[in-house]
């Protein structure tokens, strides 16, 4: 894209949202209830956009757009709030048939934002031959490999998508981004594999030294090129964790996960914290820990 | 603590299930050798960490996010010792190379070792959505496997499987020598004993009954019919005292093996 040497790509999360457009693939970045994007997930649920194809290894980011009606189809090997094995918003919405599940082992998953970054039309995995994923995405093929060996694997179609959105805690005007956390996840291949992608950080640093301090350069695991856009939210990623800045908020969670098991309180819930503006939903929260105490 | 049951403890000790459970959990990683030991559930990793700091010590051990830790602190104790990086991508690229032995959970086991963690009923509408298939396809036919089920029940014991997410003997088989090659179901511990699949067919069978449980008890809380050996069966091998020491001194000081099996 192009962009001022000056301002960057320095965006606010509604206008990365305003680049979304219904109907999109979109991939979401980190694990579980780990690192997730979840200010752009909340940007992207005071939006219209929806009938989305969304690529994820799922957490509450799938819990709320499922709850929220925005998904058509969800590719996934899991959708999980880790400390809470089961994503109620997730089951309710699978058990009652809401969208198109295109259900993936977590290996299958990794070849497939490989190939999808890479430009193949698929690799080839093991994995999947003789479990019940290859009968329940009967799209999935095989291929024999050309060599002696002869053997027969998994070909494993290329994930690619329109947008990915990603969560790290330090990043430049122009993209560059830093995670400090022990595991990148697999965000820089979300970004890598996708046509734009979008990263939301705790701390927007400055362009020239910013992000030498302090850390390793094998911890800079976003490069510029590979990004369309840059904003500065943090406790971007809360309820998740963003370790070192800050662990899952295990108590917000589990209210979370406690509203969403019924329509009442999920209601309540809904027009407490997700009524209004980020700043609005940060507030909230502090004022909830307020009354735990 | 609640006693073992039936059986006389030696030397005046009382052993609890729960740490037969340890004992049957840990002996799956014995002789292993350089390995990652990835155990899923409590008693799984108070038996990993058992095994290294007595018969394995050679394996490899996770903080359970993405460090290798070079040290065995007790359960829920922070590590201090860190000998290696282990993020997830890594991770799945250990097990697809084979140097891991994971002990996973079922919802649902069948008699050729099929598991299920997905979902319950149709998957097209499932009765009960799960966790979805996770890393079981690719650790099921790329490194050896155990699993633990805590509470053994025909809920989880059945006949077949809703849908298959780690592959069990059968269906290995039936998906050709890629599936194969590298297909290796160890070993199944549950609160009331331990299997194996050392069956002509790879149908499960019955290895020891921890010290307390029948045949019978088994038998009812299992949906399919389970391969028993001739004669007596073997209890499950009894602690050391200092395997003893190691699980209530060091490993679990807090008892949380209590809590997973009560029985």
């Amino acid at each position: 894209m192009t962009h001022s040497a000056r301002t960057g790509k320095a965006m606010t999360p509604d206008e990365i949202v305003g680049r979304l457009e219904s109907g999109m693939t979109l991939g979401i970045g980190g694990w579980g209830s780990r690192r997730k994007p979840m200010a752009l997930v909340r940007a992207l649920l005071r939006s219209g956009v929806t009938d989305l194809t969304v690529v994820s290894y799922g957490g509450p980011d799938i819990g709320l757009l499922a709850a929220a009606g925005r998904i058509r189809k969800l590719v996934t090997a899991f959708t999980t709030l880790d400390s809470i094995p089961l994503e109620p918003h997730f089951r309710a919405a699978r058990e009652r048939g809401d969208f198109e599940l295109v259900e993936l082992d977590e290996a299958m998953f990794m070849q497939g934002l490989t190939a999808g970054a890479q430009r193949l039309p698929f690799l080839p995995v093991r994995a999947g031959l003789g479990s019940d994923v290859l009968r329940v995405n009967p799209q999935l093929r095989t291929v024999t490999s050309p060599y002696e060996d002869g053997e027969r694997l998994v070909a494993v179609p290329a994930l690619r998508m329109d947008a990915a959105l990603v969560h790290m805690n330090r990043a430049d005007r122009f993209g560059n981004a830093r995670y400090l956390g022990p595991d990148p996840y697999f965000d820089d291949l979300f970004c890598e594999a996708s046509d734009t992608a979008y990263v939301s950080c705790e701390r927007l640093v400055d362009a020239a030294g910013g992000l030498a301090e302090h850390a390793a350069p094998q911890t800079l695991l976003i490069s510029r090129h590979s990004v369309t856009g840059v904003t500065q939210t943090p406790q971007g990623a809360h309820f998740t964790s963003c370790v070192p800045d800050y662990g899952r908020d295990e108590p917000f969670q589990k209210a979370y996960a406690t509203a969403a098991a019924d329509p009442e309180a999920w209601g309540a819930f809904r027009d407490r914290f997700l009524g209004g503006t980020e700043r609005d939903y940060q507030l909230a929260v502090q004022a909830w820990h307020k009354e735990q105490r | 603590m609640t006693p073992a049951g039936a059986g006389p403890a030696p030397k005046g000790r009382t052993v609890t299930r729960a740490e037969y459970c340890v004992i049957a959990c840990a002996e799956a990683w014995r002789g292993g050798g350089e390995i990652l030991a990835s155990p899923m559930g409590t008693v799984p990793a108070i038996g990993a960490r058992l095994a290294k700091l007595t018969f394995s010590p050679e394996l490899l051990l996770t903080d359970g996010e993405a460090l290798l830790i070079g040290d065995v602190p007790a359960l829920g104790a922070a590590s201090s010792v860190t000998e290696g990086w282990l993020p997830y991508r890594r991770h799945l690229t250990m097990a697809m190379g084979g140097r891991r032995h994971v002990m996973m959970g079922a919802s649902q086991i069948d008699r050729f070792g099929n598991q299920n963690i997905s979902c319950i009923g149709d998957w097209e509408r499932p009765r009960r959505q799960l966790l979805g298939v996770r890393g079981a396809p690719a650790n099921t036919i790329n490194n050896p496997v155990s699993y633990w089920i805590p509470r053994h029940s025909t809920r989880v014991f059945v006949e077949k499987v809703d849908m298959i997410s780690g592959v069990g003997y059968d269906s290995a088989a039936a998906a050709g020598p890629s599936a194969t090659r590298f297909h290796d179901l160890r070993r199944v511990v549950s609160d009331l004993g331990v299997f194996d699949f050392a069956t002509p067919d790879h149908a499960m069978r019955l290895v020891s009954l921890h010290p307390g449980v029948t045949l019978g008890q088994v038998r009812d809380a299992t949906g399919f019919t389970l391969a028993v050996p001739a004669g007596d069966v073997p209890h499950t091998r009894e602690p050391t005292d200092e395997e003893l020491r190691v699980i209530r001194d060091v490993v679990d000081p807090g008892g949380m093996r209590e809590r997973e099996v009560r029985a």
